[in-house]
């Protein structure tokens, strides 16, 4: 990925760029609440940048339980070996 | 125009498409659908058809907004795969599917619950049909596995319906609770065509193992027409809450576990029919109207997602994120719908998604169901983190392959894009979708605040997708479900009964050997042409016998 030669959205450059438009976006959204007021549940989800605490938060911990789960379940793709093609 | 319920419309449909050929049967797989769905409009509210069976009278065809929603968009989505399917799959799979979508849309319209089971179990068989179709030896034991569950589950909701009969002398279908025996058999006959707990791994065993086209009919319509069945028997029974919370963190954990794209899909199915049944459950009008809406919009996205995997696995061959990546160079339209669908399944504002999602969420939080919202609010960015992002990164982007697959076959393309613009259509427009929801509604999906809430929800769970994707790497494996217990432990037991009753008997042969040879020679001692009881005997002695055993009777008798 990145070479120069290679399509356009996956030069190095335009990857940068992508990042630095998404923080922003990501900025705006959360700079945004002082027009626009999220109406809460509770005290709780009212707090600015609630929404997006909990989504990214909610997402680490989505994927550290789904972590802890797959060292239970995750097993070779051949484990049943029921004549599926590999 | 004959009266014809629109499930016998569709069902002739598959039968002409199984005995014809060429040009003749694409006609019938596009057409049938549509004539299909102008039936469907002109379903009036209230029993329409009925027929006598033994004691009983079948209502066949009953309507209601709800029941008319449901079968037309199955309609829809049989008219989509359709379009989709034509070219490349199979005469079989396509009448097998047909079939399959008019059990679904017979189930839609059935007025009482022995129309319901009959049609329940059409779905069942077709739908095990379009399994197989997917070919080769790892699709027959998954479509088999799938019939058994399918199958057990046909005789749990028979059983249930059964009793109600005998009890309340009624199989009407009417909103009921899961409060004895026999409503607990319906709701648990029911639950499992949703994919509930603990049976849930059927669906992403069986669903990726059918053919590119197969799996997007699967998608749509035994799931779904649960839901139905969930939202006509079951609106409000509480239980319907814990467990559509655990569909929805079940298929969100499984699905980031997963490798295989098209079970990613799958998973991804529990999880949203997951909000769908939570909604039942908490009943309300608006969260009625939601599970409704939800299902409709589902139907077409998860349709949509599962059209761009099928495109890639009918262009490519592959199917799993480790052999894909970077096909967004030479797949632009397949990419781009992929994305539609992906962004629509997440609730991404001005999609489908959105604005059907989102009535759930408004539906917990006007009963007050502070867990209910947030856990709901915390799926809802998991759904991006599993399916929004995930899906079409691995399999369009991620890295490059070095994959230069053609880009979709004209008629799989115009399906997705028919696909596509509804799921936008209804996210701009979500009007188009509300006036036919079974409850009036009043609500603004567009209201500043909550399109806040939601856009940072989710970018920022893009955000975190991003960075934690070092943990997201996709490794060969498979992810262990309930379904371990039959498909494993037990055969385990059986081989090792097997092998303790062999040792056993290897062990005991000896004395069993012993055993026989002391058995043979008492029994030749007395039975022998010169044993004991061949011997003559002396009247006296045998008078005496008889006397003294006719005493041994009376004392007995009076004792």
């Amino acid at each position: 990925m990145g070479k120069p030669h290679d399509h356009w959205l996956v030069r190095r450059t335009t990857i940068r760029g992508l990042w630095i438009v998404f923080s922003v976006v990501l900025g705006a959204t959360v700079a945004a609440e002082i027009i626009i007021n999220i109406k809460g549940y509770s005290g709780l989800d009212n707090w600015p940048g609630f929404a997006a605490v909990f989504g990214f938060f909610g997402c680490v911990a989505l994927v550290l339980i789904s972590k802890v789960v797959g060292r239970v379940v995750k097993r070779e793709e051949t484990y049943y070996d029921d004549g599926d093609p590999p | 125009m004959i009266d014809l319920p629109p499930a016998i419309i569709l069902l002739l449909g598959a039968i002409l498409v199984a005995a014809s050929r060429g040009v003749l049967r694409a006609a019938v797989v596009l057409i049938a659908p549509l004539a299909t769905l102008a039936a469907i409009v002109q379903v009036p509210d209230g029993v329409s058809l009925t027929a006598s069976f033994l004691d009983k009278t079948l209502e066949l065809v009953e309507g209601s907004p709800v029941r008319r929603l449901f079968a037309g968009v199955f309609a829809v989505m049989a008219f989509g795969g359709g379009l989709f399917a034509f070219r490349q799959a199979k005469g079989t799979e396509l009448a097998a599917a047909l079939a399959y979508a008019a059990g679904a849309i017979g189930v839609c319209f059935a007025g009482d619950l022995i129309t319901l089971f009959v049609f329940w179990e059409l779905m069942a068989i077709f739908s095990t049909v379009v399994v197989w179709c997917g070919g080769g030896p790892g699709a027959r034991a998954a479509g088999i596995r799938y019939a058994i569950v399918h199958l057990l589950g046909g005789v749990i909701l028979k059983v249930g319906i059964t009793g109600l009969m005998i009890h309340t002398g009624s199989t009407d279908i009417r909103p009921m609770l899961a409060t004895d025996f026999d409503t607990s058999m319906i709701l648990i006959g029911v639950l499992l065509n949703a994919a509930a707990p603990p049976l849930s791994a059927w669906l992403a065993d069986a669903y990726p193992r059918s053919s590119p086209t197969g799996s997007v009919f699967l998608s749509a319509f035994t799931t779904k027409t649960a839901v139905l069945a969930l939202i006509l028997l079951f609106p409000g029974e509480p239980l319907l809450i814990g467990v559509g919370l655990y569909m929805v963190f079940y298929g969100i954990i499984y699905a980031l576990l997963e490798n295989d794209a098209r079970r990613i899909l799958a998973y991804s199915i529990v999880n949203q029919v997951g909000f769908m049944v939570c909604a039942i459950g908490i009943g309300t009008s608006l969260a009625i109207n939601g599970a409704a809406a939800h299902a409709v919009a589902h139907i077409v996205y998860k349709g949509l997602l599962f059209m761009s995997a099928g495109v890639v696995l009918y262009r490519t061959g592959f199917a799993k994120c480790t052999d894909l990546g970077g096909l967004f160079r030479t797949m632009p339209v397949t990419t781009l719908c992929g994305i539609v669908g992906a962004l629509a399944i997440s609730g991404f504002p001005m999609t489908s998604g959105f604005t059907t999602k989102t009535l759930i969420s408004e539906a917990a939080k006007g009963e007050g169901l502070a867990v209910v919202y947030f856990l709901l609010a915390a799926a809802s960015a998991g759904v991006f983190l599993h399916a929004g992002i995930k899906f079409p990164w691995f399999v369009f982007f991620q890295r490059d392959s070095g994959l230069r697959p053609k880009d979709a076959p004209w008629n799989m393309a115009a399906a997705m894009l028919f696909f596509a613009s509804i799921c936008i259509l209804l996210g701009v427009a979500p009007g188009t979708l509300y006036g036919w929801l079974p409850y009036p509604l009043d609500y603004d999906a567009y209201e500043p605040g909550k399109v806040l809430f939601y856009l940072q929800l989710l970018l920022f769970s893009g955000l975190a997708f991003f960075l934690l994707l070092p943990w997201l790497a996709r490794t060969l494996t498979i992810s262990l479900d309930l379904d371990w217990l039959w498909r494993v432990l037990v055969p385990r037991m059986a081989l090792l009964l097997e092998r303790t009753v062999h040792h056993a008997r290897q062990a005991a042969a000896p004395a069993l050997a012993g055993a026989m040879r002391a058995l043979r020679t008492t029994a030749k001692m007395l039975f022998d042409a010169d044993g004991v009881f061949a011997r003559p005997w002396r009247i006296g002695t045998t008078g005496l016998w008889i006397a003294l055993l006719l005493s041994g009777y009376l004392v007995a008798y009076y004792l």
